[in-house]
């Protein structure tokens, strides 16, 4: 699997989420991605950039163009350096939330995309990797 | 094995070119006699026999006889293809067409024995390897006809799915999506993302899915029928599901999939009334001018 | 900093969602909102995200607090313009804005805040629904 194409953007402020989420439309038109492929990928950024931000106190996003053989894919991987998650498997669950938000963010982001990975560590950080092929 | 330009193929195909065609073409004309349903011209069998032979003394020069997925063989390979593929056409079966190759076995193997029965050990070595050679290219034909069938039926498959979805419109504001055939995961997607596109370029408020041209659901098309619904309801319409037969009923119960509160209807035309109704419309009947 | 415009339609008031919306300008919408409803007495909110190709959990986290808040303030909402590869995202994502009424378009939503509107009247005048 190649890698072609990878940027980095910080997400520190709610300004930066409207920069990622920009980024990822583009990229994602370019990757020739359906309409509907595309509002999910880029609703599922939303949430986990401002995940990192609302609970990780900011952190960045990571884009990657990827090739395998024929197919190709955008994985996004985000990281923050912040408390950490204690229970993954409860912050997976649907209607779960610490703040006051709708608790949808982890678990639905999951839904919307083909390849889902969450690494993280009581006090230093968290890191979640999604990726959509095409 | 035989090694790179070590056998005596290439010299007996070069010696007894014209011997052979006549031998491989009298094999040929039994077989070819009323089968397929365009008569194949002598003449045009003749030049094909030709060119096969001049390839296949070609490959048979500079390479080793083993390895038909080699360079040197891309040009015999590439004749069988467009071969196979026009006696496909022609209405030829796969293995009338894998027999063109397998034909030439006999008067190759006559010319073997003839000219090298002084030599019985290279006669062994000869046959078998052009046995082989043989063997794999006449799989080679049938390799192609197979997939050449199969991008047929892809074809059909493609056109029957853009013919067999049209989302109509019945009435001002009211759709209908009658859906025939077996429904799978991936159709079933585009097919639901066709509808709800039509419902907000339209604006039609009510949607009937009808699917009594469906045989049978499964778990993941009745989750994507239900997605749909309530993607619909987000939008601000609402569907209508109808021709639900009994053994579908059985199913969706069986797999515990919740219908929740989406409206069905057994019959598209009662759905309609539904519709009509829903839309604040009414039929009625007017008198007959005499 | 720029505000979302909130246009008087009639008797309803019409705020049509087109921007990228960073948080303070959902925050901000919020309140200008609220005020306008409670200035001019309107009895219905349409929300028109016809050019929003993206809702996340934020923003429907907005439209529902904008429904709740309007409802204290007894005013209706109706939701237009949502549109399809938006609608099955939220689908997916399992979000389903309680509270909030949708419409295809402004002219249907207004239909349905109308149609509120009257039915709570006949409530009013004697404290039951007629039919």
């Amino acid at each position: 699997m190649v890698v072609s194409k990878s940027d980095t953007l910080e997400i520190r402020s709610s300004n930066d989420v409207v920069l990622a989420r920009q980024a990822v439309r583009k990229w994602t038109a370019e990757l020739g991605f359906s309409l509907v492929d595309q509002t999910k990928m880029i609703t599922a950024a939303s949430e986990l950039a401002r995940n990192a931000i609302d609970y990780g106190q900011g952190g960045t996003m990571q884009m990657e163009l990827l090739i395998n053989g024929s197919r190709k894919g955008l994985r996004l991987r985000f990281e923050d350096h912040g408390p950490g998650i204690a229970d993954i498997d409860l912050a997976l669950t649907d209607g779960y939330t610490t703040g006051s938000g709708l608790g949808m963010g982890l678990s639905g982001s999951k839904r919307l995309v083909n390849e889902f990975e969450i690494d993280s560590k009581v006090g230093e950080g968290t890191r979640v990797t999604i990726t959509r092929w095409k | 094995m035989s090694q790179a330009g070590k056998s005596r193929l290439p010299e007996i195909l070069t010696r007894f070119e014209t011997e052979l065609l006549a031998d491989w073409l009298k094999e040929q004309k039994a077989d070819i006699a009323g089968k397929g349903n365009s008569l194949l011209r002598e003449s045009e069998l003749r030049d094909q026999c030709k060119e096969f032979l001049s390839l296949l003394r070609e490959a048979a020069r500079s390479d080793s006889l083993s390895e038909i997925q080699n360079a040197s063989w891309a040009a015999v390979r590439s004749f069988l293809g467009d071969l196979s593929r026009s006696r496909g056409l022609q209405g030829f079966s796969p293995s009338e067409t894998a027999s063109f190759v397998f034909s030439v076995k006999k008067p190759i193997f006559a010319l073997l024995r003839r000219e090298l029965n002084k030599e019985p050990l290279t006669l062994v070595e000869e046959t078998q390897s052009s046995s082989e050679l043989l063997d794999k290219l006449g799989l080679y034909t049938t390799e192609v006809y197979q997939k050449a069938r199969e991008e047929v039926i892809v074809r059909q498959q493609q056109e029957m799915l853009e013919l067999s979805t049209p989302v109509v419109k019945l009435w001002d504001g009211i759709l209908a999506l009658p859906m025939i055939g077996t429904l799978d995961s991936s159709r079933t997607q585009i097919v639901m993302e066709s509808l709800l596109q039509r419902i907000v370029e339209t604006g039609s408020a009510i949607a009937i899915i009808d699917i009594t041209g469906v045989p049978t659901v499964d778990t993941l098309t009745a989750q994507h029928l239900l997605k749909t619904v309530t993607a619909a309801r987000l939008m601000g319409a609402e569907c209508i599901i109808s021709g639900i037969r009994p053994q579908i009923a059985q199913t969706i119960v069986h797999l515990g999939v919740d219908l929740g509160d989406v409206a069905t209807k057994a019959t598209l035309a009662d759905a309609f009334a539904v519709a009509l109704e829903r839309s604040g419309r009414k039929v009625t009947r007017v008198a007959k001018r005499a | 900093m720029e505000r979302i415009p909130i246009l008087r339609m009639g008797e309803f008031l019409l705020v049509t969602i087109q921007v990228d919306m960073h948080d303070r300008l959902a925050m901000a919408l919020q309140d200008d909102l609220t005020n306008r409803i409670a200035e001019t007495g309107a009895h219905g909110v349409l929300i028109d995200i016809s050019t929003l190709d993206m809702v996340d959990s934020f923003i429907g986290r907005m439209i529902s607090n904008i429904a709740g808040m309007s409802r204290v303030l007894d005013a209706e909402t109706v939701v237009v313009g949502m549109q399809p590869a938006v609608a099955i995202t939220l689908v997916e994502l399992g979000l389903n804005l309680p509270g909030v009424r949708t419409a295809l378009d402004v002219d249907k939503g207004m239909n349905l805040l109308r149609a509120a509107m009257s039915r709570r009247l006949k409530e009013d005048d004697d404290g039951c629904v007629e039919e």
